[in-house]
């Protein structure tokens, strides 16, 4: 299996990103603070406004380390790619299919089937090992009725159908989610999902490891040389990942809530790490978001046995084994499609 | 034989990995997947040509061409041969010997492949260096009988006799590299001995599709719900 490397984070406002050759450099001020050799890393993520040198662009692209652009806020700018990676006869089948609505469907089920199932694990997981903490009854039927969704998501005939009964399983979901807080519960209470902008801490919190995930999904998927931005479930729309969406259905529970989850319930982060806007949108301070990314790193090296595949691999590398099979699927190796489940 | 049009040209080192693998040729030059050390490899050999004992280019005899752009239009290949050696030949053989822009006389070719590591068991290299000689052959009307394959490892020099056998071998392997980019199939990897020194093995995941497992059977597991859950 592939090594897991680093993704830098910047999150200096005043840095800039420059190569000296084999190494990539951050600098502020003129000086260097930071070096690591280009073949450690698999990423760059770019916070608030870094400037970079064309040269650390052009290595990146030739080495095929992914530079994404974010605002300070995390929302997702841009990123430089290169023209390493990509076989255009497995985009032009991936734009067939597309287009063809049986196997977007059929594509849309595996990957939402997947999430439901996944939440659902998510939830039954706070049932199981902390009885005494919930409301046991609500939480059962959640369970229940989530895992009674994937067979009638067979039936869904067209990406409306699935949409749908994905709506109604997320609203479920998030209607549940703040049994999973054991600790800072008002502080961290989830009123609905909300995205932009976030009104409330969870809500922060999930969109920025939301969009953690989706920079790493984009990656993988142009590493295996699919086209992020053409998806099956999630429509095309000018600067939309939906490719990257799309797989991202399948890993957001276990990758983003739990982990969301488990910053709260450890008070690895606090409320006063946020700040409420006079509008009520919430955004993180600094320290949060550099304890976030911090977490977020860790978890990626945790080790993981890929239900599928049967083998041992890093949590980090699950994005990139995903777009594989994806890739694997569409060049006719595979059957279908296995998504990734969460047990 | 075919003449192939400069658009369906392919890239002469490829056969190279061609000959190792069929798979990894298709996964190198139709899936274009990115790997260090395949592109490095043809960047690495200038730094040991000073290390070549046998390289002499002050003799009058001798004409050392570096980096000569070689196209086949019968093998539908393009590339470019690390050296060129011309030597001068005594007298005029008919086939055997072509003119030089700068010189007098008469020179017979050889081309000359540079490795880093050591010789193979197979014929990966002899192919290539027969691709170079073919495309030599064609465009400088001449018949090229050998050419050398340096080993950067074992600094050794070996002559390659450029015979039918290796001819038809070479011919062979340039057919399929077509025939799989012409219908863009990446052939699903056999899972054998030269994996272990494949530099794509990661990409290429040999283990994972030859234990295959039924997504059926996994997407079945997955969603239905054991009875410990509930
Ligand atoms: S890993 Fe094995 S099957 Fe795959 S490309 Fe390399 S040699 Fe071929």
């Amino acid at each position: 299996m592939r090594r897991l490397l680093n993704t830098l984070y910047v999150t200096m406002p005043d840095a800039y990103l420059a190569c000296d050759g084999e190494n990539v450099l951050i600098k502020a001020q003129d000086e260097i603070k930071f070096r690591i050799p280009v073949h450690n890393l698999e990423g760059i993520v770019c916070f608030g406004f870094a400037g970079a040198s064309p040269k650390l662009m052009y290595l990146c692209c030739e080495r095929g380390v992914a530079l994404s652009f974010l605002t300070g806020y995390g929302k997702f700018m841009g990123r430089v790619t290169g023209n390493v990676s990509g076989n255009v006869l497995l985009r032009r089948t991936q734009y067939r299919w597309s287009d063809d609505n049986n196997t977007a469907v059929r594509l849309s089920r595996r990957f939402i089937a997947a999430k439901i199932m996944n939440s659902r694990a998510v939830l039954h997981r706070v049932l199981r090992d902390h009885p005494e903490a919930v409301d046991q009854d609500s939480l059962r039927r959640a369970i229940q009725l989530l895992a009674g969704m994937p067979k009638r998501l067979e039936q869904a005939k067209d990406g409306d159908a699935v949409r749908g009964i994905e709506g109604e399983a997320a609203r479920l979901y998030f209607t549940h989610f703040n049994e999973l807080l054991l600790s800072q519960k008002d502080d961290f209470q989830i009123a609905d999902r909300n995205r932009r902008p976030p009104t409330d801490r969870m809500n922060a919190l999930l969109s920025f490891l939301y969009t953690l995930l989706t920079h790493e999904s984009v990656a993988a998927l142009e590493s295996v040389g699919l086209d992020p931005q053409v998806g099956f479930l999630h429509r095309d729309r000018p600067g939309r990942p939906s490719l990257a969406l799309d797989i991202m259905e399948e890993l957001r529970p276990h990758f983003a809530d739990r982990l969301a989850v488990t910053l709260v319930n450890r008070n690895q982060i606090s409320a006063k790490g946020f700040v409420i806007k006079e509008n009520g949108t919430v955004l993180m301070d600094d320290d949060t978001r550099k304890a976030v990314l911090t977490a977020w790193q860790k978890r990626k090296q945790e080790e993981i046995v890929h239900p599928y595949l049967e083998i041992k691999i890093p949590l980090g590398l699950i994005p990139y084994v995903q777009a594989m099979l994806l890739a694997r699927y569409m060049r006719g190796d595979l059957e279908d499609y296995p998504p990734f489940f969460w047990k | 034989m075919a003449i192939y049009s400069e658009d369906d040209f392919l890239m002469l080192s490829g056969i190279q990995h061609m000959a190792f693998c069929e798979r990894q040729w298709a996964l190198i030059h139709i899936e274009q997947v990115w790997s260090e050390n395949v592109r490095t490899v043809e960047g690495k050999h200038l730094h040991e040509r000073t290390d070549d004992p046998f390289e002499d280019e002050s003799r009058k005899t001798l004409r050392v061409v570096r980096a000569m752009p070689l196209v086949s239009h019968t093998l539908g290949l393009r590339g470019i041969a690390d050296v060129v050696e011309f030597y001068q030949s005594k007298e005029y053989e008919a086939g055997k010997v072509c003119r030089l822009e700068d010189r007098t006389g008469w020179w017979r070719p050889a081309p000359v492949e540079y490795k880093r590591g050591r010789p193979k068991r197979d014929d990966r290299d002899a192919v290539q260096l027969c691709a170079q000689a073919m495309a030599l052959e064609e465009m400088m009307q001449v018949s090229v009988v050998s050419g050398f394959l340096f080993y950067g490892q074992t600094k050794h020099r070996e002559s390659i006799a450029i015979d039918a056998t290796l001819r038809q071998h070479t011919v062979a392997l340039t057919q399929r590299m077509h025939q799989l980019f012409r219908e863009g199939i990446t052939p699903k990897a056999k899972k054998g001995k030269h994996c272990s020194q494949c530099s794509l093995v990661e990409q290429c995941q040999p283990y994972w599709m030859t234990q295959h497992r039924s997504v059926e059977a996994y997407l079945a597991r997955m969603c239905c719900v054991e009875e410990e859950d509930r």
